[in-house]
C-alpha cells in the first residue's frame, strides 16, 4: 500500500447515479481485484473508499455510485484534477482458490471489482458465470463489458425491465446450478441471500462499511467473523463464505 | 539546528510528537508507511482488564473538520497487551511507549496499570477516564473530581512509572478534575479526549451511529482543546499533553505556547498516515521561522 497522486482522465455517467472514471498514476500497490483506493476530497475530513473496478500497472478504472456529497464532487471532478490516494488496500479476491465451476454474483456498484476479477480469472484460463442484480434496465450497467469478456452472463432486475424479473439469486438457482464457487460483491441483504445458497461450497464474500481510516489503524469497521473479530477494510473487503457471521 | 527534545515528569522525548491513542492501533499499520522512530513516542491503543469487541456498527460517522468515532475501547485486554503487541511495538520502535489505560473500576485500573508499569518498554502511564464511548465506565471516572482523584490514587500506589491522567472535556470546569488529579500526585495530565456529538441519518430519520453518541476529534475541535490547555496550565503545575484536533506543526506550537510539554496528535492520523511523519519533520523549519532554539521554550510562553 501506497499514498500517491492520481489525475482523473475522464468520467462519463453510466446510469443516473452511477459514473465510470479513468485516472492514471502508479497503481503498482494494487495487486488483486478486490482491492480498494481511499481517495481525499478537498473539504471533506474523512477520505472515500473505493473499490477497484480494474487496473493497469498506470491508470485505474472505477465505477462510482453517487451516495452522498462526496461521492457526486468525486464524479463530478473535472479531468486533469489530481487526487491524493492511499492505494492496494484490502486484501482482495484470492482467484487460486474459485472451485470447479466459479460464479460472479454482483449486485448494482458492487459488480465493480468483479469485472477485474473476471478479467483475471480469464487470464488464468477460468471463463466465469455471471450473474448481474439491478433494480430495473435503466440502473443496469456493464453487461456488454462482462459479455464482451465471453462470460456468461444473467441479469435479474426487481421490476423485470432487463433479465429475468426479481433477485440476482434467482438466475443462479435456475440457470447455474453447477456453479459451486461463488465470489460476491453488492448490498448486504444480497450477500446474505448468496450466502444461503446450498450450491456453493465455498465463496468469496465482499463487504462495504463506514471506515475512518481505510489502513486498519481506528478499528471503525470491525465486524465479528467466527474467526474473531476482523477490520473490514484491512482484513477484509473479502470475507471468506466459512467465516461470515450475519 | 533546533532541539526538539522535549521532557515529560522525567522521561526524555526526542521530540514532542506523540500519536495519540485510538489513532495508532500497535503501530504496526503505520510501520508500513514509515519508520517509527521519527516520533517522539506513541500512546497505543487504550488497554482494558478483559477482551473487549467494542460497539456495533456504524461507528464512524464524518463532520464538518473532523469525525465521530464510536469504537468503544476495542482491545484484546492487559494480558494479551504484554504478551503480544508490546513486544512488537518495540521492534518497531526503540523508544519509551505511552501506555493508555482503561477500566470500569477502581481495581481494575490499579491492575491494568500494575501490569503495563511492570514492562520495560512503557515509559507512561496514560490513565484514560475519558471515553465517551463506553457505558458504566470510562468518562464516567472523569466527570467528576473525587472519582477522577480516586482513581488518581488507586493507580498512584502500584507505580513508580508516570502516571498522565487524561481528562475529558465534557465537564462543566476542567480545571476542578486537573486539580483533584494533581492533589493525588498525578505526574502530569493530557488533554483533550472526544467531546460527545451525534449525527442523525436523514433518511432512517435514525442516529448515524450505533452507539447514538460518539466522540468528536479532527481540526474542529483544535481551539477547544488549545483554550483546555490554557486553563489547565494557568491551574495545576503539572507538565501537559496537548490532545485535540492538530494536524500541522504550526498546531503543535500553538498547543504548547498554550502550555503543551508535548502533543498528541489523533484523527489527522486517520485522514493521511504520513501525519504525524510530516509534522516531525516540518517542525524544525517552523521554530526557526519563529525564532526558537529549543522548542521546550515554547511550553507556556504565550501565558
Amino acid at each position: 500500500m501506497s499514498k500517491t497522486v492520481f489525475t482523473l482522465e475522464r468520467s462519463r455517467p453510466l446510469t443516473a447515479d452511477t459514473y465510470e472514471l479513468v485516472l492514471s498514476g502508479d497503481a503498482s500497490d494494487i495487486t488483486r481485484p478486490g482491492q480498494f483506493v481511499n481517495i481525499e476530497l478537498p473539504g471533506r475530513f474523512l477520505r472515500r473508499p473505493i473499490s477497484v473496478c480494474n487496473w493497469t500497472a498506470d491508470s485505474l478504472l472505477l465505477l462510482v455510485r453517487i451516495a452522498g456529497a462526496g461521492s457526486q464532487e468525486l464524479v463530478e471532478a473535472a479531468p486533469g484534477t489530481r487526487f491524493d490516494v492511499l492505494s492496494g488496500l484490502g486484501n482482495g479476491f484470492d482467484i487460486a482458490q474459485r472451485g470447479s465451476r466459479p460464479i460472479l454474483v454482483g449486485g448494482g456498484v458492487g459488480i465493480a471489482p468483479l469485472y477485474g476479477l473476471a478479467c483475471r480469472l480469464i487470464d488464468a484460463g477460468v471463463s466465469p458465470t455471471v450473474a448481474l442484480g439491478f433494480r430495473s434496465g435503466a440502473d443496469s450497467f456493464y453487461v456488454r463489458e462482462f459479455t464482451e469478456l465471453g462470460c456468461r452472463v444473467f441479469v435479474a432486475t426487481e421490476d423485470g425491465s432487463l433479465g429475468s424479473q426479481g433477485f440476482v439469486t434467482d438466475p443462479v438457482r435456475r440457470f447455474a446450478p453447477e456453479c459451486d464457487y461463488v465470489f460476491t460483491c453488492g448490498p448486504t441483504p444480497m450477500l446474505r441471500a448468496v450466502h444461503g445458497l446450498e450450491q456453493f461450497t465455498g465463496g468469496q464474500f465482499s463487504f462495504e462499511a463506514r471506515m475512518g481510516c481505510g489502513f486498519g489503524a481506528c478499528m471503525g469497521c470491525t465486524v465479528p467473523t467466527t474467526g474473531g473479530y476482523k477490520r473490514i477494510c484491512k482484513d477484509g473487503p473479502i470475507l471468506y463464505k466459512e467465516e461470515i457471521l450475519w | 539546528m533546533v532541539n526538539l527534545s522535549v521532557s515529560l515528569a522525567g522521561v526524555e522525548l526526542k521530540n514532542p510528537i506523540i500519536p495519540a491513542s485510538g489513532t495508532f492501533g500497535y503501530g504496526r499499520e503505520f510501520a508500513e508507511y514509515y519508520d517509527l522512530n521519527v516520533l517522539g513516542s506513541f500512546s497505543f491503543k487504550g488497554t482494558t482488564g478483559e477482551a473487549r469487541l467494542g460497539n456495533a456498527q456504524p461507528r464512524i460517522a464524518e463532520t464538518p473538520g473532523g469525525m465521530l468515532n464510536a469504537v468503544g475501547l476495542q482491545n484484546p485486554g492487559v494480558d494479551a497487551v504484554i504478551q503480544a503487541e508490546i513486544p512488537n511495538m518495540a521492534r518497531l520502535f526503540h523508544g519509551p511507549l505511552i501506555a493508555n489505560v482503561g477500566g470500569f473500576s477502581l481495581d481494575e485500573y490499579a491492575e491494568n496499570c500494575r501490569k503495563l508499569a511492570a514492562c520495560p518498554q512503557v515509559g507512561i502511564l496514560e490513565v484514560n477516564i475519558s471515553c465517551p464511548n463506553v457505558h458504566a465506565g470510562g468518562s464516567n471516572f472523569g466527570s467528576d473530581p473525587n472519582s477522577a482523584a480516586a482513581v488518581t490514587r488507586a493507580v498512584k500506589a502500584v507505580t513508580d512509572k508516570p502516571v498522565f491522567v487524561k481528562l475529558s472535556p465534557n465537564v462543566t470546569d476542567i480545571t476542578e478534575i486537573a486539580r483533584a488529579c494533581a492533589d493525588e500526585g498525578a505526574d502530569g495530565l493530557c488533554l483533550i479526549n472526544t467531546l460527545l456529538g451525534m449525527r442523525i441519518d436523514l433518511r432512517r430519520k435514525k442516529p448515524l451511529l450505533a452507539n447514538r453518541t460518539g466522540g468528536l476529534s479532527g481540526p474542529a475541535i483544535f481551539p477547544v482543546a488549545l483554550r483546555m490547555v490554557w486553563d489547565v496550565y494557568e491551574a495545576v503545575k503539572l507538565p501537559i499533553i496537548g490532545c485535540g484536533g492538530v494536524s500541522s506543526a504550526e498546531d503543535v506550537c500553538e498547543m504548547m505556547l498554550a502550555g503543551a510539554a508535548a502533543v498528541e496528535v489523533g484523527a489527522a492520523n486517520l485522514r493521511d498516515p504520513y501525519a504525524c511523519k510530516a509534522i516531525a519533520e516540518q517542525l524544525p523549519a517552523v521554530c526557526e521561522r519563529l525564532g526558537v532554539e529549543n522548542i521546550a521554550e515554547l511550553t507556556g510562553a504565550a501565558h
